[in-house]
């Protein structure tokens, strides 16, 4: 049908270009006139065929579901405009068909809609830095709300089917692959209790208020009954995850608030869920008996453990798949957002805690699917995690001002401001209540200052008004007035308790996240700690958090490990793990920092040389090359060179192209590697002559190298292995220096394979120096070569020999 | 002393001593008992009747923490031969959570006394410096638990932290100048922000019921 209604591709894609100019000047007026536009131009096509589309001309937009007019009209558009053609008899070198494209077209439109308003709240910082983006990005919606109203459409609605099947998932799985999982695991009673009995306190306190002053008299509200109390009371009550996020990644709060306040508000769905199915089903029913509590009881352990079941299945195939994508890694990422995806799906399909479901798959697959995949499938899964739900989240809010615009209300003063007061006051007698009952079992207590903060981070939001949005109207004839009540609150919490957060939070002097970059010392101490922990309980006999941690650390490493880690990796102890992502880190970053001058962190400023402790240089011999084999050396390297940049690699579709960037790293990543061998050896025998036998490898390799070109030199001013100072910008002559000593130092018999499995198998011996420069991206791809690269490279940025260097394309 | 502990006046002087509860006394002395074979002190060996320890990683170091006579609040360094209950709850005493009623300076000085158990069981050689053979040693233990492993990999790990430490401490360092190692003051450095307080503690409660199941 679609093929066919495209008599016109070339004028539609000017159409669109058209479009996309005129939205870029001026996003706002075209959003209401795009509403209208369809009108017109149908009409002009044809106009006795669509009476009813203009109604329905809106209707069809992202956020409400596609009524039928438009697909009753487009078959028929479809043979009007060969209709009209027949008329004119000439071929219709421009023709209109905007009912073809016109939904992609709409949500494409609200989708840059979001993006450009995102763009221009940065581009004012001043604004931003008062306001929060959330708050901002309702107002916007209010707006365009009111211009599509002011021009006589009808605004779109957030559909509850969107939402939760669209827009949610991103943010959700974004929260839940990136849990700080220490942290939480760490606080799981805590949150559980403020997640779990919190929301059942606020929805029964709520509930049941709510029900007592619609038995007074005067206020009209007699006919609600305590059961629609009730699941308006659940509906409201939970913790919105994504109005919570919003707000708390703005004012960095300490991470011990922020994963307390965002974990109950990621757990507290299956709470909701139960609640909200509960209360809907028994609205239904004349008497709920025991059992159909009891049911309801049982359930909440249903869905929630199922929820998570259901997660963790699916994060283990997704884990299980990683381990083969090694021959295919442009879709490996695709892997992680479908398997979550399917995790929601699945989830929801049987009415569980779609939210557990993927919260769970992203934890269990994150340690292992990125063992697996390269470290571009990770960053891309990073960014597209990132870029889905910052948008998700700039549209719901964006449609809660729409919606707020769009829906129909009823105002009644007493219900709105008694849900208002009944709210915040649940929420504050809540946590106090829980946290007192809480610490009891804290070692660390929850101040005051912390409760203030968590009771007043209690922001609602999109699922509540989502929820209510699903009420039917025929048994809930109150839908409305608790939809507005539901907005009011939404906006009280996100406007003013959003807004002043971040004033309260400076006043009270509440702890900030300190931004502290994970180092390895920390690693190293951390793990320390554990170990250390662990054995104290192993002592005073107490089976404790730190025991049972460790139990699970072991069966994870003796089996999940290996059967979803493929190869090498699996074997790979946290901490290697850890030095490895640092060390790539710092490489990236020093390929970036384009290698001139700039120096990426504080670290490359102190060499080995500066440690090496017991052992103090007294005097130093270099091996001093002879001014020919210097210059024939150079030759040959850089001839070298050259024909690895020359070396032109086919386009695949299905294969990412090794760039220059890439080749670029991992040459640097071998170069240090080799520079620090040469170093080491440098330091192990050129200072310490006497001090213990070489290693057979070193003594072969001093055998191999010429020993005719090292003289004893004392107290030389010329080192140009050794002092190069990373802070001072080197010239490329002192590079060529180190590849070159390097070269004359490893002559080793040159073994043939050294391409495919020399850096495998070679690992204690220097490698020949054909690898270095000869070594193809391709090969130092596969995990394998990576790790050995990794493993004997340099920790710390050092004296890069790499900085300058000619091959490098931003040195350049 | 392990038997004459049972008597008040003593259990008090611990409890005053080291901050346990009298209740906790009485776990951790039966736990006492349980490891040193009802013997009043515990020898290294006795270490050996905890069959989780075996999987630790830096066990030989646990355990050498217990005999540091500078954990001990002992004038002379070295290792002890034996511990008693006094010296074992000494020890355990490193492990307490802060409490609530703590002042900031108390906090502080708490923070230090961790810390510096901590410190000591990387400085083995006690000469108030972690060096760079010392720090390859912790690293290599922590990995040990991993057999296909080799030794390059542990060092290039100590390395790397000592080069980072380095940085992190002294800054900006000439060629020439020499990092011998990290001192107390270097370690507090790079703990900062890091609050041990709330990470080096072990709950001392609900004990009972596994002791006796030894």
């Amino acid at each position: 049908m679609q093929a066919k209604g495209s008599p016109a591709p070339p004028s539609l894609r000017a159409l669109h270009f058209l479009f996309m100019v005129a939205a870029l000047l001026g996003l706002l007026p075209l959003l209401h006139s795009h509403g209208q536009q369809p009108n017109p131009m149908l009409a002009s096509e044809s106009p006795h065929h669509y009476p009813a589309d203009i109604s329905g001309s809106e209707s069809g937009d992202v956020t409400s579901a596609p009524r039928d007019v438009p697909q009753e009209i487009r078959p028929l558009a479809n043979h009007s405009s060969p209709g009209h053609t027949k008329d004119r008899k000439a071929f219709p070198v421009l023709g209109i068909d905007y009912t073809h494209v016109r939904i992609p077209f709409e949500i494409a439109l609200w989708i840059l809609l979001a993006c450009l308003m995102k763009l221009g709240f940065h581009v004012i910082p001043s604004v931003s830095s008062i306001v929060p983006e959330s708050c901002l990005l309702i107002v916007v919606g209010l707006l365009v709300g009111g211009l599509i109203k002011g021009v006589g459409e009808s605004p779109p609605i957030l559909k509850s089917d969107i939402f939760f099947l669209f827009l949610l998932p991103p943010i959700i799985l974004d929260a839940g692959y990136f849990l700080p999982l220490r942290q939480f695991t760490e606080n799981l009673g805590t949150i559980l209790i403020f997640a779990v009995v919190g929301t059942l306190w606020n929805a029964f306190f709520l509930g049941g208020l709510m029900y007592a002053v619609c038995q007074l008299s005067g206020t009209g509200l007699e006919h609600i009954g305590l059961l629609a109390n009730l699941l308006f009371g659940s509906i409201i009550s939970a913790v919105d995850p994504v109005a919570v996020l919003a707000v708390f990644e703005e004012i960095h709060i300490n991470e011990l608030l922020h994963i307390l306040v965002f974990g109950e508000s990621l757990l507290n769905d299956a709470v909701t869920v139960v609640l909200y199915h509960l209360f809907e089903e028994y609205a239904n029913f004349d008497q709920v008996t025991l059992t159909d509590i009891i049911l309801g009881f049982l359930s909440f352990f249903v869905v929630s453990l199922g929820g998570v079941f259901i997660g963790v299945i699916y994060g283990v195939i997704a884990a299980f798949t990683s381990r083969f994508t090694s021959h295919i890694r442009v879709i490996e990422p695709l892997f992680v957002f479908l398997y979550s995806y399917m995790a929601y799906l699945s989830a929801e399909l049987f009415h569980l805690s779609g939210i557990m479901a993927l919260i769970a798959s992203g934890v269990i697959m994150r340690p292992y699917v990125e063992a697996n995949i390269s470290h571009k499938s990770h960053t891309t899964i990073k960014y597209f995690l990132k870029m889905w739900s910052s948008v998700s989240e700039t549209l719901i809010f964006i449609f809660l001002g729409v919606s707020t615009v769009a829906g129909h209300h009823y105002w009644n003063w007493t219900f709105v401001i008694c849900t208002l007061i009944f709210c915040l006051v649940a929420r504050v007698l809540g946590v106090l209540g829980l946290t007192w009952f809480i610490n009891k079992f804290r070692i660390v207590k929850l101040t005051p200052k912390d409760q203030f903060i968590i009771a007043y981070g209690g922001l609602r939001g999109a699922i509540a008004f989502s929820l209510g949005y699903l009420l039917d109207q025929k048994h809930f004839g109150m839908r409305d007035m608790f939809l507005t009540a539901i907005i009011t609150v939404i906006f009280f919490t996100v406007f003013v308790q959003g807004m002043t957060i971040r004033p309260l939070v400076d006043l009270l002097a509440v702890k900030k996240k300190q931004e502290t970059k994970r180092s390895i010392n920390e690693e190293i101490h951390t793990q320390f700690l554990d170990h250390l922990l662990t054995g104290i309980e192993d002592i005073c006999g107490h089976y404790g958090h730190h025991h049972w941690k460790d139990k699970l650390n072991r069966f994870n490493k003796k089996y999940m490990k290996k059967c979803l880690i493929a190869g090498e990796r699996s074997k790979e102890p946290q901490l290697i793990a850890f030095y490895h992502k640092m060390e790539m880190k710092q490489a990236i970053e020093l390929v970036e920092s384009g290698g001139l001058g700039k120096i990426p962190s504080a670290i490359s400023t102190v060499s080995m040389q500066n440690i090496n402790p017991k052992v103090l240089p007294v005097e130093r011999m270099l091996p001093a090359l002879s001014k020919d084999k210097e210059e024939e050396i150079r030759k040959i390297l850089r001839n070298n060179l050259q024909k690895t940049r020359q070396r032109l690699r086919s386009y695949n579709r299905h294969t990412l192209v090794a760039d220059p960037y890439e080749e670029a790293w991992n040459q640097m990543l071998l170069r240090r590697q080799k520079a620090r061998q040469l170093e080491q050896k440098m330091n192990n025998y050129l200072t310490v002559p006497a001090h213990k036998l070489d290693s057979p490898t070193m003594s072969r390799a001093r055998i191999g190298s010429d020993p005719m070109a090292y003289e004893p030199k004392p107290d030389s001013e010329n080192l140009p292995i050794i002092t190069i100072d990373p802070a001072s910008p080197q010239s490329p002559e002192s590079v060529d220096l180190v590849n070159e000593a390097l070269k004359g130092e490893s002559r080793l018999p040159p073994s043939p394979e050294e391409d495919e499995e020399g850096l495998v198998m070679r690992v204690k011996e220097p490698s020949s120096p054909g690898t270095d420069d000869v070594f193809t991206p391709g090969a130092g791809d596969s995990p394998g070569n990576q790790r050995i690269m990794r493993c004997l490279s340099d920790p710390g940025p050092r004296p890069d020999p790499e900085e300058g260097e000619p091959f490098i394309p931003k040195g350049q | 002393m392990g038997s004459s502990s049972s008597v008040p006046a003593e259990v008090q002087e611990l409890a005053a001593k080291t901050g346990f509860t009298l209740e906790q006394i009485e776990h951790l002395h039966r736990r006492f008992k349980h490891i040193s074979g009802d013997q009043p002190t515990i020898r290294k060996e006795s270490f050996d009747r905890i069959p989780d320890l075996e999987f630790n990683p830096i066990r030989s170091k646990i355990v050498r923490a217990f005999f540091d006579r500078r954990n001990l609040r002992q004038a002379q360094g070295g290792l002890a031969d034996e511990i008693n209950f006094e010296d074992f709850l000494t020890i355990m005493s490193y492990f307490r959570p802060m409490e609530m009623n703590m002042d900031e300076e108390q906090l502080d000085c708490f923070r230090k006394e961790k810390l510096k158990f901590l410190f000591h069981m990387y400085d083995a050689d006690n000469d108030g410096k972690i060096s760079l053979q010392e720090y390859r040693k912790v690293v290599e233990e922590l990995l040990s638990r991993n057999p296909h492993l080799e030794k390059e990999s542990a060092r290039s790990i100590a390395d790397g932290a000592m080069m980072e430490a380095a940085s992190i401490c002294v800054g900006q360092m000439e060629p020439d100048q020499v990092y011998e190692g990290i001192t107390f003051e270097d370690f507090l450095k790079m703990w900062q922000g890091s609050d041990i307080d709330t990470k080096m503690h072990v709950r001392f409660l609900n004990m009972e019921t596994i002791a006796h199941c030894h």
